[in-house]
């Protein structure tokens, strides 16, 4: 005999603008985990090299960013050696742009699943973001290990207390990214035209945070608006913490998390609203 | 006391027509802009013009225990029904209400990731449907037994032939533990032995476990040995909902509506031998029908009307029997069989033809008329009339018929 807890349940026409169902959400939390799982082993058992992938994509790009910003255009690394300097740009932004891809395409990569059973879609976006994370502690772990091998090498650690924000600048980029990329993935579902410039913006995002250059090294009628990004202070206070140099303040640290909330909460409100009937449109 | 499992009320789900998947920014902006300038009142009569109602006013209860079976023509809405109560897509009006979890499967091994092994992969699709973890646990050892891919349970599933995939996927969403169970019809993938065993299956979830079950199918052979009720739906409405029986008749009787023989316009020859009718006769009771079975001593009575026939000229009469796919199964004929007709010359008369134990498996066939005599052809008639098989006493009353698969025609064999 099937277990009788008597759930009753009820299907309306939708009604109300935002209904997201916590209680339905938590009970899928087994789906949860296991989406994450899925991702993470999906990506290395198609490769070669497998996990190693995480470490040689941001190893890569540092170098690529040392010869041409460093050595070439002369960008200021405030006096940091280059790959420190680099590293944590890089992958605090690769972190960052993958949630936005990734979500921008959610409706889009999941249509056939969507369109075959019901679970609460938010799980799979949310998902992304956390699979992404484990990505993201990987890649954090080389930066530390690439840190430790510095300051044997004579390299003056400046680790200070604000490293205690690191969960939630951790935080911050995620509820960002998701955001983002929700925004663009339930605007995409409608009006197809838009996908085709999210790689190209997400790329022009990135010259306008402070991966390749540090804050102070910006024209100085620029800084302010560089600083409206949100996450020029996620990076720079994420510098600060590790490294010592950067910007640290709190006034921008405050305006970074209402813009996140703001832009999490559209996200979220847009994907309820768009997932309703989206299976109908696409 | 009686449980209701599932309340349909006033069920409706429209689309609008043309703006499917189509909209730029641009556009919408026009169309915005353009609303502007317009009355509201115009607006919406154009909205209405392009709603397009893919199903209205669908009303049904169903009890716990019992099993319903969805049947309609390709385009009466079933799915998008079962798309409604598997909570994919929401109704545009009207209210569902009912009790306890549940699972639908309309379509096997959704989510399967081709990387993942076969263990991996029934956790995620049975995360999918809707299980938890320990429920998978619990049931895992059956899942695999079940679906007989026990050696290759950790190979990835991009390895498994497709048989064993839709084997394993199946495995899984028989196994969920949920009161009621949405079918697609997903039962046609697989091979006939498979098949058997998933219908068994569905048939002990129904009326062994006393879940709910509902199930789309266009076998009926499938929804009458499964369903104990039926809901036919055409074009989007309500046809009927009650007995099994009934409905699959009443759903039978929809598809046949055919053209009379005079009015069809599409006739070749020169008329002179000419079909004005056909009847059909059960060889047993020497009576009239309209129920067909394999097996059956079936007597097909053509009337027929001469004008000037030339009685010298041998008389062909000629019944090429189509299955509904337009594959010709076999041709009866008296140049076959040898035999010579008594025509009339001028006036009306009629040909019986006698089949013994009609050999046709259960489905659906269309007869072509060809009447000639001398190389000359009086009248030919494509797919002149269909005939319905529905039900099987090859061997007797007995239940058993040909698995799906295993060929069209009966063979009147005997063991010795």
């Amino acid at each position: 005999m099937p277990k009788t807890t008597q759930n009753d349940w009820i299907i309306k026409s939708k009604n109300s603008w935002f209904n997201l169902d916590i209680e339905s959400t938590l009970a899928y939390k087994d789906l949860f985990f296991l989406l994450i799982r899925r991702d993470f082993v999906a990506f290395y058992k198609q490769t070669i090299l497998g996990p190693l992938w995480f470490f040689i994509q941001p190893l890569l790009t540092m170098f690529v960013f040392s010869f041409v910003f460093g050595k070439i255009g002369n960008i200021s690394t405030n006096n940091l050696p280059k790959p420190l300097f680099y590293l944590p740009g890089i992958i605090c932004w690769n972190y960052f742009a993958e949630c936005i891809l990734k979500n921008s395409t959610v409706f889009r990569d999941n249509a056939n699943l969507f369109s075959k059973v019901y679970f609460p879609r938010i799980i799979l976006p949310m998902s992304i973001v956390f699979s992404s994370m484990v990505r993201f502690f990987i890649q954090q772990f080389l930066f530390v290990i690439i840190l430790v091998i510095y300051s044997l090498n004579g390299f003056k650690l400046n680790i200070n207390t604000t490293i205690l924000l690191f969960p939630y600048l951790l935080i911050l980029m995620a509820a960002l990214g998701q955001g983002i990329g929700l925004i663009i993935s339930s605007l995409t579902t409608k009006y197809r035209d838009l996908a085709l410039l999210v790689n190209f913006g997400v790329q022009l995002l990135m010259f306008s945070t402070t991966v390749a250059y540090p804050l102070s090294a910006a024209p100085k009628n620029l800084q302010f608006w560089i600083a409206l990004n949100p996450m020029t202070t996620i990076l720079e206070t994420f510098r600060y913490s590790f490294l010592g140099q950067g910007q640290f303040s709190i006034t921008a640290l405050i305006y970074t998390s209402i813009v996140t909330v703001i832009v999490f909460f559209v996200g979220i409100i847009l994907f309820n609203k768009v997932e309703k009937d989206f299976i109908d449109t696409i | 006391m009686t449980n209701t499992a599932i309340q349909v009320e006033n069920i409706s789900k429209s689309y609008i027509k043309g703006a499917i998947g189509t909209g730029t920014l641009s556009r919408d902006i026009e169309q915005k802009i353009a609303s502007l300038f317009n009355s509201k009142k115009n607006l919406e009569t154009q909205n209405n013009n392009n709603l397009v109602w893919s199903l209205k006013d669908i009303s049904f209860e169903l009890k716990q225990g019992e099993a319903l079976g969805i049947i309609g023509k390709n385009g009466a809405g079933k799915s998008t029904l079962l798309k409604i109560l598997s909570k994919v897509t929401t109704p545009t009006k009207g209210i569902i209400k009912g009790k306890g979890r549940i699972a639908s499967l309309l379509e096997v091994g959704t989510g399967f990731h081709p990387e993942l092994s076969g263990r991996e992969n029934i956790f995620l699709n049975g995360a999918i449907l809707g299980m938890k973890k320990h429920e998978i646990k619990r049931n895992f050892d059956e899942i695999v037994d079940f679906s007989g891919v026990e050696n290759y349970i950790d190979t990835p599933v991009k390895r498994y032939s497709s048989g064993m995939y839709v084997r394993l996927a199946f495995a899984v969403a028989a196994h969920l533990e949920s009161e009621i169970l949405i079918v697609d019809e997903v039962l046609a993938v697989g091979d006939a032995d498979f098949q058997k065993k998933c219908l068994g299956k569905m048939g002990s979830i129904s009326k062994g476990e006393g879940r709910t079950v509902l199930f789309v199918s266009h076998n009926m052979q499938s929804i009458q040995s499964l369903c104990s009720k039926a809901l036919l739906l055409n074009k989007g409405t309500m046809q009927g909902f009650g007995a099994v029986p009934e409905m699959i008749n009443k759903y039978l009787q929809n598809n046949e509506i055919f053209i009379p023989l005079n009015e069809r316009t599409d006739r070749k020859g020169d008329g002179k031998v000419k079909v004005i009718s056909v009847h059909f006769m059960d060889a047993k009771t020497n009576q009239f029908t309209n129920n067909f079975y394999v097996g059956m001593d079936l007597i097909i009575e053509i009337e027929l009307a001469s004008i000037q026939f030339n009685l010298n000229h041998n008389l062909e009469i000629s019944l090429g029997i189509s299955d509904q796919f337009g594959t010709r199964i076999t041709l009866i004929s008296n140049k076959v069989s040898g035999q010579n007709l008594n025509p009339i010359a001028n006036g009306n008369w009629s040909q019986k033809i006698l089949i013994n134990k009609l050999p046709l498996v259960m489905g659906k066939y269309f007869f072509t008329v060809f009447i000639s005599s001398n190389g000359n052809v009086h009248d030919w008639i494509i797919d002149a009339f269909p005939l319905m098989i529905e039900s099987d006493k090859f061997f007797g009353e007995l239940v058993h018929t040909l698995p799906t698969g295993q060929g069209n025609i009966y063979t009147d064999f005997q063991y010795l």
